[in-house]
């Protein structure tokens, strides 16, 4: 397999239209196949970062729990938060199909040469705010990682197929959660308005700037590994979204949110991007104590890495021992 | 508000500037763990299926890493993990000369044969 086939074409202008061809056809890429540098980058880029996001978003809800008000919400808060781990690890797989390597990643990530999504850099202030962020923050993820699953990188196309299954029980349990609370005394209302409060607006900022301010997307879309635009994509979570506030019982906190009877969409105020451009250059509230205990996680636990691979060595050694 | 940002990586808008390294370079963790392919029998019946890969620093560990990173719900009746070293694998091109033969041996096929309609069970 490593010796080169004398049948295949090395020139890279006929790899290039095999490429194309695959891409044309709606086809899938597949890791050794031949793909443009700028193919490779772009993809490891999206999913390292995409898998930094997974890990990182675990903070602001493991956060709470120590603190969740039963045994059942701890048990679902708990299953969650590990899907969020067990979302990374499939990312980090995909990433190394294309020559990755993860602990490089990770190092990376907390160097703070690759960045992960700029949600995760808002605290988590009551537990209303684990409600509002399976419902809001994973509402966006959904609609960002649904079309994802047909992206013309295969192996990143089958490990969105699988973290869109479990985004689902993410997105209902933080539904129920608020419906819960909804339901209780007027305080905790209270909680839940002062958590969409909060959480609104930069749930609208994770689809990224508008399309005439996104010049990477127009490529990431010819190359078929994105299928939406930014602002399509934020309009359809919109329209999603305002009829699920209005069972809820909860005001947007956006005072030009109105039904549009013309396009049948519903229409939203401006995005603050200062606060965005902000939080994605290091500024938000947890930038510092997100990156801090990654490198904790990473640092406080190499003795056990290392037990393991002596254990495994000599595990290793004695059986060759026994065999002979 | 700048153009480098874009709304990559599914849960969110990430930055896309020239600043952000992408090659990868030689770990500097974990270099001694290989990496497994993962294959999961969904059920009784089913073919063992490649469903991703992990890291681990031998075989058994391998196998309980996979059965929490793969099968948190009851994806599966049985795991198989191999190190990905001790694959050996065809060709990455598809329309490599290993699969050629079967393409102009159209007679292996049941449609190559042209049985009247009134034959029954056929």
């Amino acid at each position: 397999m490593s010796a080169p086939t004398l049948d295949r074409p090395t020139d890279e202008a006929a790899l290039q239209q095999r490429f194309d061809a695959t891409i044309a056809a709606d086809r899938r890429i597949e890791p050794r196949d031949w793909m443009p540098d700028g193919y490779r980058k772009t993809l490891v880029r999206q999913i390292a970062q995409h898998a930094h996001s997974e890990i990182i978003g675990m903070q602001p809800e493991g956060d709470w729990l120590l603190a969740a008000p039963s045994l059942r919400r701890k048990a679902i808060l708990l299953a969650k938060v590990q899907d969020e781990a067990g979302h990374g690890m499939y990312l980090y797989s995909a990433a190394e199909t294309l020559g990755a390597d993860r602990a490089d990643l990770t190092d990376k990530l907390i160097e703070q040469k690759q960045k992960y999504s700029s949600i995760f850099n808002y605290p988590t202030l009551t537990y209303a705010d684990v409600g509002v962020i399976g419902w809001l923050v994973d509402g966006a993820a959904i609609c960002n990682q649904v079309p994802l699953c047909r992206s013309s990188y295969g192996p990143y196309a089958r490990a969105m197929i699988r973290i869109c299954k479990e985004e689902s029980f993410h997105q209902r349990q933080g539904y129920e959660l608020l419906m819960t609370m909804m339901g209780g005394t007027e305080e905790q209302r209270a909680m839940v308005q002062d958590a969409v409060d909060r959480w609104w607006w930069p749930s609208l900022m994770m689809f990224g700037p508008p399309d005439d301010d996104s010049p990477n997307s127009a490529q990431s879309m010819a190359w078929g590994i994105k299928r939406h635009s930014n602002d399509e994509l934020r309009q359809r979570y919109v329209d999603m979204s305002v009829p699920q506030a209005q069972f809820l019982g909860v005001t947007l906190p956006d005072p030009d949110l109105h039904w549009d009877e013309e396009t049948g969409h519903w229409r939203f105020g401006p995005i603050d991007w200062a606060e965005f451009k902000q939080v994605v250059s290091g500024n938000g509230p947890a930038n510092a104590e997100r990156i801090r205990r990654r490198r904790a996680a990473r640092d406080d636990n190499a003795w056990v890495t290392e037990a393991a691979t002596a254990y495994a060595r000599k595990h290793a050694g004695a059986v060759t021992e026994g065999a002979a | 508000m700048s153009t480098d940002v874009t709304a990559e990586g599914g849960h969110g808008a990430i930055p896309t500037g020239p600043e952000v390294p992408v090659a990868p370079k030689p770990a500097a963790t974990r270099r001694d763990w290989p990496l497994y392919e993962v294959f999961v029998r969904g059920k009784r019946g089913l073919n063992h299926v490649h469903v991703g890969s992990l890291h681990a620093p031998d075989d058994e560990m391998a196998v309980h890493a996979a059965r929490d990173v793969y099968t948190r719900r009851n994806e599966g009746v049985s795991i198989w993990v191999v190190k990905a070293a001790d694959i050996t694998a065809s060709s990455p091109d598809e329309k490599d000369p290993m699969f050629a033969p079967s393409g102009d041996k159209v007679y292996r096929h049941p449609t190559f044969y042209e049985i009247p309609e009134d034959v029954p069970h056929m």
